[in-house]
């Protein structure tokens, strides 16, 4: 089959790339577009590592085609950062030290931001339920969702 | 991965036509959660036809008449959805279970129902609330229950040239509500043991005047118990009733036994869920 003209938002710049129709979303993003910053785990969306957001929805971009992302708004942890200045949530990650190999990272910085722009005031188990499709296999957890915690709280302005 | 073609409907009639005249195996593709994970499995190639460029597969609305559900509609849109929780709060409890908030962005409801899992958590909701499939194909639409629509371990009643269309659930009387409840031995991310959904419609004296009983992860599909449905109906739930619904569903169930649970222990705990799902249904139509 012939590879397919696609065209999409990524990071609110647009960016056209040609797909074969069984690569992935995340497939496109790292081997195609070079934005390596979305890790591949599982690839078959148990690990949340290849987490972006897609027309503003949370998800596994190793459980996207790369075709489907026609048209769409794609966000990926390369858009996280205000250039070189860190985004608070990386910031906090940094402080907490809630990262050991930084696999997950990324994912859990993506999925962080989508938590707290549906819920500015989580509660402990609330960030923990939401942030449970993002597995860490290093910290336990615990400096991670200190870091969240931290993070909602400093972006709305308590700290 | 065996993905080879891949096209987008504009309509459902676009969509029924490009699975009636497909060269190759066809499969319908919404949040493709499960279906990405089967084509990657897949050594035979598999065109997918993307439905989530038509609008009504993708929306709902409710009237007098009840719910009219895009089958594709993403799980996170679904659950957020007052008028639909108000309603059917057990039906959005069992589609807010399904897999993690990445997952949530994609999957659906009918994805949930097509994919025909046995330990699906939403088919027994469903049944719960006596949900209707509706099905286009070549020769037009039809209608068939839930209950009737799972015909398998991830089979369902469609040819290959039907498509799910919108899957409705009647307006339920006053005093009617739902509940649904799975046991899983994590408290998230898992796939249910057993499972079991129940709806009640209590009279102002707080006495059942009709129940559906749905379980699921305990047979090859989810079961409509009427034997269950029946230990409830005219009794005010009490314990011997709530107890004889329990075994009804415990006997109904003919589970299996493996890695997540045992025949014995899946036998119980779908009473024992059934139990307390009756008594959830029960509270939420009192408040209603």
């Amino acid at each position: 089959m012939a590879k397919v003209h696609v065209s999409s938002t990524v990071n609110g710049e647009v960016m056209e790339f040609l797909c074969e129709p069984q690569e992935t979303l995340l497939d496109v993003l790292r081997n195609q577009l070079n934005m390596t910053g979305t890790k591949e785990g599982c690839g078959s969306g148990d690990c949340g590592a290849c987490s972006v957001t897609v027309n503003g929805a949370l998800v596994c971009s190793c459980l996207v085609l790369g075709v489907e992302a026609e048209g769409a708004e794609i966000g990926t942890v390369e858009g996280v950062s205000n250039k070189d200045q860190l985004h608070v949530i990386q910031q906090k990650f940094l402080e907490h030290a809630a990262l050991q190999c930084g696999i997950c990272t990324p994912g859990l910085v993506v999925s962080t931001q989508a938590l707290l722009k549906t819920n500015p005031k989580p509660t402990e188990e609330e960030a923990r339920y939401y942030l449970a499709g993002n597995l860490c296999r290093c910290t336990g957890y615990d400096k991670i969702i200190r870091a969240v915690m931290d993070s909602a709280e400093t972006l709305r302005g308590d700290a | 991965m065996a993905v080879v073609d891949y096209k987008v409907a504009g309509s459902i009639e676009e969509a029924v036509s490009l699975l009636a005249n497909a060269k190759i195996f066809t499969q319908i593709l919404a949040g493709g959660t499960d279906l990405i994970i089967q084509t990657k499995a897949q050594a035979n190639p598999v065109a997918v036809v993307d439905v989530k460029k038509i609008d009504s597969m993708m929306s709902a609305t409710m009237s007098d008449s009840g719910l009219t559900l895009g089958p594709s509609m993403s799980c996170v849109e679904f659950t957020a959805r007052k008028d639909i929780k108000a309603m059917f709060p057990g039906l959005v409890d069992a589609a807010y279970l399904i897999g993690s908030t990445q997952v949530q962005g994609r999957c659906s409801v009918g994805g949930n129902l097509c994919n025909a899992s046995p330990a699906a958590d939403t088919i027994p909701a469903l049944i719960a609330n006596g949900a209707e499939c509706v099905i286009n194909g070549p020769k037009g639409e039809r209608t068939v229950s839930v209950e009737a629509f799972v015909t398998g371990v991830g089979q369902n009643c469609m040819a290959k040239d039907e498509l799910l269309s919108a899957i409705k659930i009647a307006k339920p009387a006053a005093g009617t509500a739902d509940a649904y409840l799975r046991f899983i031995p994590r408290s998230e991310m898992d796939i249910a043991v057993a499972g079991a959904g129940v709806s009640v419609t209590l009279d102002a004296s707080g006495t059942c005047t009709a129940a559906r009983v749905a379980i699921g992860a305990v047979a090859v599909t989810a079961l409509l118990v009427p034997e269950a449905a029946n230990a409830l109906i005219g009794s005010k739930l009490d314990d011997a009733a709530l107890k004889a619904a329990a075994d009804a569903a415990s006997n109904a169930s003919k589970p299996i036994s493996d890695r997540r649970g045992t025949v014995e222990f899946r036998r119980h705990v779908v009473g024992v869920l059934v139990k307390r799902a009756a008594v959830i249904a029960a509270t939420r139509a009192k408040e209603k």
